[in-house]
């Protein structure tokens, strides 16, 4: 006991109580309905006042630039840019939807038994997030270069240049450069499932097929959206390389506009506010896919209790 | 095979290694059909890798485990051993059941769905047949307004009945129970134990590693203690517990008792 008395002893840490000493009761003096007055942060005020100021002052001078204003609205509605978000929304989503299968596939290769098959996976990954992502769509739109013809004997051949489309190119530079990083995030979370769960399928009789497919990937998937959400982000962003080929997203659908007018700086920020109601959109979709997946374990579970809800049934817990 | 058949479970020899560390060195033991076999000991007397490496969780180094007369992992012909291909384990694995210490349910799946699952996709049962058995597998284990609710939402002492309602699904020849109670709260040891119990007397063959003395004194036909990866004493309960020889196994029950 004697040990302790330096934490024990209370002369030496303590400050003398709030209370008069002839008082039994701590702060008899002190009405239980005694106002609070919250403290002033001077410092705080001062801040934010020179950073709205600083603001305001960038605001003024863009607003004064060499910049037609006005016309930036007619350009967010016109029918060429509208026909680029088209694009860039097509691209987005097949790109991404690529990305997802090839990184399952790469993702369930990298964890398979087989060192071949293992080694592939580990030298795709590798490969594909090296060379830059303009690169690759470079590649894919020049591949008539080292293949001018593309054939399976005796059932079909085709000219490279008329199937290596610029939709198709692109396609491919971002999609699979997309399956690399989703391979190394979908290992994520095949590694983040806890080992038990493998070891009770396999106690079952289940092989490391079923196992995978039944248990682990479903299991892994609520590890796998909140990262594969800033990926579409992501990816949205990213498809504005494909304007390098040509092909008709918003980018390259606003070079159409400014070639001929020069109105460059106007078509580019309606361009740039279309980018910002898109990201602006699946961050809102995202953040909603996330919460609906913290409530519960799994998707399974919130489908369960999406399903209670609207028979109006109750958890009996 | 006539042998055999009152044996469902022999091991023999059976010997493991991790590394430098060998955790089995030389087992031996023979569980009767029906019977139940509690295996007590200190932690890392290599009583768990023991009971793992008879559902093939564990490859042994040397040894045989035979499972209901067959050769575990192995075909034997022409003087040699042949490791048995994947689908040829599963099916091994099939015969036995084991229920974990972390329980280890499908996280994804509602009671029910854990139940079902094993039978319809490795037992290749239809669906309706294997709810149905499911459905009376957990009445039996006394969880029949819980099918719907997810492991999370399972206490821990349900959620180990609902794990043993799923080993049960697949009409095991052997259960097997690693520390089945050891993960719970004092207050859920009770159910589970009852629940296996009452499997006891239906006739199912059992093999226990437990720190439950109690249960073992009760239940068990054979206890076998371990100790330094070997089997120390083995016997009748009333044998091991009740006077025992070995003088480790006398330290052993002074300290758990």
């Amino acid at each position: 006991m004697s040990g302790w008395s330096h934490v024990t002893d209370p002369v030496a840490t303590r400050s003398v109580p709030d209370v008069p000493p002839e008082d039994a009761r701590a702060g008899a003096h002190i009405p239980l309905d005694a106002p609070v007055v919250a403290p002033r942060h001077w410092g705080r005020i001062a801040f934010a006042a020179v950073a709205v100021a600083l603001l305001a002052l960038v605001v003024v001078t863009l607003a004064g630039g060499q910049i037609q204003w006005s016309s930036v609205p007619g350009y967010f509605v016109d029918p060429r840019i509208l026909e680029g978000v088209v694009g860039t929304l097509i691209l987005t989503v097949a790109a991404m939807a690529l990305g997802i299968v090839v990184g399952v596939i790469v993702a369930v290769m990298r964890s398979s038994s087989n060192p071949v098959l293992k080694s592939i996976a580990v030298g795709y990954v590798w490969l594909f997030r090296a060379v830059p992502t303009l690169v690759q769509l470079l590649l894919w739109f020049n591949f008539a270069l080292l293949l001018p013809e593309i054939s399976v004997p005796g059932v079909f051949s085709a000219d490279t240049n008329t199937i290596m489309t610029p939709f198709l190119a692109a396609l491919l530079g971002l999609g699979l450069s997309e399956g690399a990083y989703m391979a190394e995030i979908v290992r994520g979370g095949i590694e983040g499932i806890d080992r038990g769960q493998v070891e009770a399928a396999k106690s079952l009789g289940m092989s490391a097929g079923k196992t995978m497919r039944r248990i682990i990937l479903p299991q892994a998937t609520r590890l796998v959206v909140p990262p594969t959400g800033n990926e579409a982000i992501s990816m949205l962003k990213y498809t504005s390389l494909a304007f390098v080929i040509s092909y008709s997203e918003l980018l390259s659908q606003g070079k159409k506009i400014f070639q001929i007018n020069f109105e460059v700086l106007e078509v580019l920020f309606a361009c740039s506010l279309w980018y910002l109601v898109l990201v602006t959109i699946l961050s809102l979709g995202q953040r909603e896919l996330e919460r609906s997946l913290a409530r519960g374990q799994g998707l399974g579970e919130v489908r369960a209790a999406r399903r209670r809800r609207s028979t109006g049934e109750k958890g009996d817990r | 095979m006539s042998a055999a058949a009152d044996y469902v479970l022999e091991a023999q020899q059976v010997h493991k290694r991790f590394g430098d560390l060998e955790v089995l060195k030389g087992i031996d033991v023979r569980v009767r059909r029906g019977s139940v076999a509690c295996i007590l000991g200190p932690s890392g007397s290599g009583k768990s890798t023991f009971l793992r490496s008879i559902n093939h969780l564990e490859k042994i180094d040397s040894g045989r485990i035979f499972v209901n007369g067959h050769l575990l992992g192995y075909r034997f012909g022409d003087g040699k051993l042949y490791e048995l291909r994947e689908r040829e384990i599963c099916t091994q694995r099939a015969a036995t059941a084991m229920v974990f210490q972390q329980f280890n349910l499908f996280r994804h799946k509602t009671a029910i769905e854990n139940v079902v699952e094993a039978p319809i996709f490795v037992r290749g049962i239809p669906k309706a047949q294997a709810y149905e058995e499911g459905r009376q597998l957990l009445a039996d284990v006394g969880l029949s307004s819980h099918e719907r609710h997810y492991p999370s939402q399972l206490s821990g002492g349900q959620q180990q009945r609902v794990a043993i309602a799923r080993a049960l699904a697949m009409r095991p020849q052997l259960m097997l129970f690693d520390e089945p109670t050891s993960a719970l709260d004092p207050e859920l040891v009770g159910e589970v134990l009852e629940v296996m119990r009452k499997l006891a007397d239906s006739g199912m063959t059992m093999v226990v590693v437990t720190h439950e003395v109690g249960f073992a004194r009760e239940v068990a036909d054979q206890v076998i203690f371990m100790d330094g990866g070997v089997v120390a004493e083995e016997g009748t309960p009333a044998e091991v517990l009740g006077a025992p020889k070995n003088q480790r196994t006398k330290d052993f029950l002074r300290h758990v008792l």
